[in-house]
């Protein structure tokens, strides 16, 4: 297969795919979290339990929710609960395995920033804010993020701190008794980084076939170091492209459905 | 608990200058209310909701509210809510005071809030830049027996909260089914409690763990088929995502906005109204 077989997008969401081992319990963000979450479920792992925050828990869903509550998702789940108990009985008890999130800005300590661009006070943009993102990057056993690279996005420095990576690195996270261990892998449209044993610093650690170190710097707003022993990330298999094109397919037709009401008359 | 059409309802429990709660996370949105919010140009209102949503967007790109208490604002899987960007970067139609939270900080401040505690907690960890948010009181404190931080969030308690569900019965008692968010919580928590349904049956024929508000609990309900489209209502028809898609175009323009407010929500009389300018209902 060559580089032509597949865009970015389907190569970063395979790769990000790939990090979920079988029987994991994850706490799915919307968009490119949920496309990975269900590639993985739908491919090498069936027995993925995937949990939303509108507290729909062990849901399969045959198309992707556009929205974090869509009733697929309900008519899918092994029980629904109410967002109290999501974040308590599920989240904040600790029985979740994989948080998986995206975010507007991502420091070199996996640092997120869902809230806002410029000063919070007078923003230059206002971003969604934090949602589940601050409690799942506390309490999840680890992180996954899945973000596009570019200098705008992989800043030196945060505009607002909206959820903990590593804090300032170096073992900073692990002194401040957060329960979840952090970041453990950033999967961007270049390759993978995922943070230096020792100082926690994102490093890159594998490139996409065909994608060069400097691009993969140019695309980074500080100084990014490269991994020692610097892979490339295997190609998606035929059967991952099959099945994520499938879904996206799906997904398409069915939001263009149109809804029809019957009023009484 | 009333019966009672939904013009009314509003007219008699909503006022200026009040908080106010339209819950249902994702599901179960209560559009129908909140248009006729719009439409009876009430003013000052405090909103609270977990996700804005589009609803909020209306209301307050309409001029309707002063503070949004809120954890996540945007137009779910789609980007921005831009009503609500345009009010706090532009201050228009008018400034918006914010207070901000965590979904787990509202969850529990709802949850205090329904049970007449003063603050709800979480366990705290520090690092983010929560303290830059001036409206959004967390305090932390520590656990007297363990030791263990904590985050307190203050109580949520609406003056009115509203609600969509699928079913009322003879009694008035209330049905929900599907996702819940933190609709029970915030019911529970307000001093008004107003709900529109789906359609009146004899009997809810609930489940024994079933989500039902009894009917005294409630102040008036109001009966409005499609009352949570373009969300939804889980056994009577899907989320219309492809609305929500086209709401991003609509909503960029404030001209746009105001245009289609106007055709589709004041220069109507009703939601079923809505429904048939839209073409969603025959």
């Amino acid at each position: 297969m060559t580089s032509a077989d597949y865009s970015r997008d389907e190569i970063m969401t395979v790769t990000a795919a790939r990090q979920l081992r079988n029987g994991a319990v994850c706490f799915v963000g919307i968009g490119l979290p949920s496309a990975a979450c269900n590639l993985a479920r739908m491919t090498h792992a069936p027995d993925l339990v995937l949990i939303y925050e509108s507290g729909t828990v062990g849901t399969r869903p045959v198309v992707l929710p556009l929205s974090i509550g869509d009733g697929e998702l309900a008519e899918t789940a092994t029980c629904v609960v109410s967002l109290p108990e999501i974040f308590a009985h599920y989240l904040q008890r600790g029985r979740i395995d994989v948080g998986f999130l995206g975010a507007a800005q991502i420091d070199r300590f996996g640092n997120l920033n869902s809230t806002v661009i410029g000063d919070y006070a007078r923003p230059r943009v206002r971003l969604p804010g934090a949602g589940g993102a601050a409690e799942i990057a506390a309490h999840a056993h680890e992180v996954l993020v899945v973000m596009k690279q570019s200098p705008r996005s992989f800043v030196p420095q945060l505009d607002f701190r909206t959820s903990c990576g590593y804090l300032a690195g170096s073992g900073a996270r692990r002194a401040s008794e957060f329960p979840g261990a952090g970041p453990r892998a950033v999967i961007t449209d270049f390759g993978v980084l995922r943070p230096h044993p020792e100082t926690e610093e994102l490093q890159l650690t594998a490139l996409y076939p065909g994608v060069s170190v400097e691009a993969a710097r140019a695309a980074t707003g500080w100084p990014l170091q490269v991994a020692e022993a610097l892979e490339t990330v295997p190609v998606p298999q035929p059967a991952e492209l099959a099945t994520l094109r499938g879904l996206q397919a799906r997904t398409r037709h069915a939001h263009a459905r149109p809804v029809r009401i019957t009023l009484p008359s | 608990m009333q019966v009672l059409p939904l013009a009314e309802a509003i007219a008699t429990h909503v006022r200026d200058g009040q908080s106010i709660a339209l819950e249902g996370f994702t599901h179960l949105i209560p559009f129908a209310a909140g248009h006729e919010i719009i439409r009876q140009q009430r003013r000052n209102l405090r909103l609270i909701r977990m996700t804005p949503d589009l609803i909020y967007d209306q209301l307050i790109g309409m001029g309707c509210a002063e503070r949004l208490t809120f954890s996540w604002g945007g137009n779910p899987g789609v980007g921005s809510l831009h009503r609500l960007r345009d009010a706090v970067e532009r201050q228009w139609p008018r400034p918006l005071a914010l207070s901000e939270f965590t979904h787990a900080q509202m969850a529990v401040a709802y949850q205090a809030g329904a049970s007449g505690l003063p603050c709800g907690l979480l366990r705290h960890y520090p690092g983010t830049d929560a303290r830059r948010v001036p409206a959004a009181s967390v305090r932390t404190l520590r656990c007297p027996f363990t030791g263990a931080a904590l985050a307190a969030v203050p109580a949520i308690n609406p003056d009115v909260t509203i609600l969509h569900a699928q079913q009322i019965d003879a009694e008035g008692n209330v049905l929900i089914r599907g996702i819940i968010g933190a609709a029970k919580e915030a019911a529970m928590a307000a001093r008004c409690v107003l709900v529109t349904v789906e359609e009146q049956v004899e009997s809810l024929r609930a489940d024994m763990n079933a989500v039902v508000l009894p009917s005294w609990i409630i102040a008036a309900a109001s009966i409005v088929p499609g009352g949570a489209y373009p969300s939804y209502a889980q056994g009577y028809y899907p989320r219309d995502n492809a609305f929500y898609r086209s709401w991003d175009e609509i909503a960029r323009d404030r001209g746009a906005f105001l245009e289609w407010m106007r055709r589709h929500v004041l220069e109507v009389p009703d939601h079923a109204g809505l429904l048939r300018a839209l073409g969603v209902a025959a």
